[in-house]
């Protein structure tokens, strides 16, 4: 096994070598895995995933926070001022131009229809969870009358779209559906 | 280590463990006949501090969690049931939450004085890079350990620090929902939080290990910065820093006794007193003290990744600063220029720390993008121009002549080298 010249051709011994070595990586990657995957969320927290919420004692201009994996959900029925404001603003005054709305393609447009409950636009219901770093945002406040954000100070419009501040999209709208007139599903 | 010891076993006892496990001369070639360059001040007392406090901390700690519930529906009772109930629990819980603060202080004072007297340059770099790790695993254990009371500071905290993960371009949200155990901060998170805010201390020991091997390899620095050449430059460390360093404990331990005693919650947060909600962020939340120079610099930059990048880079570049520094002269006492850069990013330092505790609006932005710009500077710029630019004052010829030559205070008739006597 002397190295005599260096284009030795490759033997028995050294097919065992890197045979061996592999089958040992493959191993030890196969027994750390359950390890890493103990981690991620368990099937008691993947259970909770859709909520039903009733929506009729919730009059116009009055949002609720429901809570849906553990974040909270803001339910609004926006005011026809705050629609007509949304539906006022050009897509190129938006830092973020999609919709971010799970029930639509990932390339929608950030229009206010969009953003909307399909065919009951006043309502809008997203996540409120500030894209930025997770707080928060609280209602009807910031420059744009519609949530601001107290941790980093993101300015948000009443159809949820990010329009001052370090925040890097629009809040998340769930997959949701409205299973009677007055019944959301989230989820 | 052992090298430095003369120690021949003389008992019969001693003998057979030596003969078997040198643990003996180990120990004497460390901790009591290492020797110690003989004109080390009391910024080198740090270091003996901080390791009485990592043990303080984890004694604290061990009987803390005799009587804490790690869960969101009873971590917050039980931490009151530390403060009411569980006799001197209220001694023990203020122990634990002062002595993190007073851990961070002691080891702020620690790097700053490596960074002026050049600790870092070869041959020390190995022992100022795992100096940086341990830093690294400290600022982790403290922010596990502050959402183990499950308050509202606690909680929003956890969820703003472990979105700065989500910033990681297209593994992030995996990597978030990975931490999270969940899709956001909830009992998963406190748990694991719990189990690795046990084990990191104990890292940490590890780690302060090597870094205690690797400097008693190459010798410690001194104010000087000139390598010890005879034996009259050192000392034995015990008993000459054992009581310097011992007395340096005691006067520390009368700070840490005053918060402790007097003002034990001067350091937090009153909203942590409120039980965690995710469904309301308190109106302002602001990181502990420690956190806050890089808290100010993450929200110095108007981009998620950015910032992101911007804060980890805050303390990556600490790793690089011995080959950043191109100056042949360690010691900034010798070096008139870096002295007064040094002052003014020491001043950068804490002005970042106050814009941490500020709203991010107006001024406060502008300046903390200003001073954001000149922490990076300090050591990218500043730090390997100076090596080149500054002329710096002649060096002593060893540590005996630059502690006689200095002549500050001397008695007459004290014995320059006391242990040749």
């Amino acid at each position: 096994m002397a190295h005599t010249t260096d284009a030795e051709e490759p033997n028995r011994r050294d097919f065992l070598y890197i045979a061996t070595g592999a089958m040992g990586v493959v191993g030890a990657g196969a027994l750390v895995w359950p390890f890493i995957d103990q981690m991620n969320p368990d099937a008691s927290a993947l259970a909770l995933a859709s909520i039903e919420v009733d929506v009729s004692a919730v009059e116009e201009g009055q949002s609720i926070t429901v809570k849906w994996r553990g974040k909270p959900v803001f339910i609004r029925n926006r005011t026809e001022a705050e629609v007509e404001e949304s539906k006022s603003v050009p897509l190129s005054d938006l830092p973020d131009k999609f919709a971010r709305n799970s029930n639509l393609p990932a390339d929608a447009e950030a229009t206010d229809v969009n953003r909307g409950v399909e065919g009951k636009e006043n309502w809008l219901v997203q996540v409120g969870i500030c894209t930025h770093l997770g707080c928060v945002p609280i209602g009807d406040q910031g420059d744009f009358g519609g949530w601001f954000c107290p941790c980093h100070g993101s300015h948000y419009d009443t159809a949820g779209r990010i329009r001052k501040g370090p925040a890097p999209e629009n809040l998340l709208i769930p997959p949701l559906e409205f299973v009677t007139d007055s019944m959301i599903k989230i989820g | 280590m052992a090298g430095h010891s003369n120690y021949v076993p003389q008992s019969a006892a001693a003998k057979w463990l030596e003969s078997r496990l040198p643990v003996i001369s180990l120990m004497r070639g460390s901790f009591v006949d290492f020797p110690t360059p003989k004109n080390l001040n009391y910024w080198w007392t740090f270091g003996g501090i901080l390791f009485f406090v990592l043990i303080a901390q984890i004694i604290t700690g061990i009987v803390l969690v005799m009587h804490y519930t790690p869960s969101t529906t009873a971590a917050f009772d039980s931490v009151e049931h530390i403060m009411r109930d569980v006799n001197f629990g209220w001694m023990l819980r203020y122990l634990h939450a002062n002595g993190a603060s007073m851990f961070f202080i002691a080891v702020y004072i620690h790097i700053f004085r490596g960074l002026y007297y050049g600790s870092y340059k070869a041959p020390r770099e190995i022992s100022w890079i795992l100096g940086v790790i341990i830093f690294l695993i400290m600022m982790g254990t403290g922010f596990m350990g502050y959402v183990l009371p499950w308050g509202q500071m606690s909680f929003w905290g956890a969820t703003v620090i472990t979105n700065l993960f989500s910033a990681i371009p297209l593994v992030g949200e995996e990597i978030r929902t990975w931490l999270w155990g969940g899709f956001a901060v909830d009992n998963p998170t406190l748990n694991r939080f719990f189990s690795l805010h046990y084990l990191l201390p104990f890292m940490i020991f590890g780690v302060v290990i090597l870094h205690v091997w690797a400097f008693h390899t190459t010798g410690n620095n001194n104010p000087s910065g000139v390598q010890p050449k005879t034996q009259q430059d050192t000392v034995p460390f015990h008993p000459y820093y054992t009581i310097k360093d011992l007395f340096a404990i005691v006067v520390f331990m009368i700070l840490f006794a005053w918060f402790v005693f007097y003002v034990p919650n001067y350091m937090g947060h009153p909203d942590n007193y409120i039980e965690a909600n995710p469904l309301v962020t308190p109106a302002h939340i602001v990181p502990e003290w420690y956190f806050l120079p890089f808290y100010a610099i993450l929200r110095a930059v108007p981009d998620k990744l950015g910032g992101v990048v911007a804060m980890f880079g805050a303390i990556a570049v600490l790793f690089v600063v011995p080959w950043l520094d191109t100056s042949k002269v360690r010691s900034g006492t010798y070096r008139p220029l870096f002295k007064q850069f040094f002052w003014i990013f020491a001043a950068v330092c804490l002005a970042l720390g106050y814009l941490g505790a500020m709203p991010a609006e107006g001024w406060y932005v502008t300046f903390s993008r200003i001073f954001t710009v000149y922490y990076f500077a300090h050591f990218l710029i500043i730090l390997p121009m100076l090596g080149f630019l500054e002329k710096p004052r002649p060096l002593p010829a060893s540590i005996s002549e630059a502690v006689l030559k200095s002549g500050s205070g001397t008695p007459a008739g004290a014995a320059a080298a006391p242990e040749t006597k």
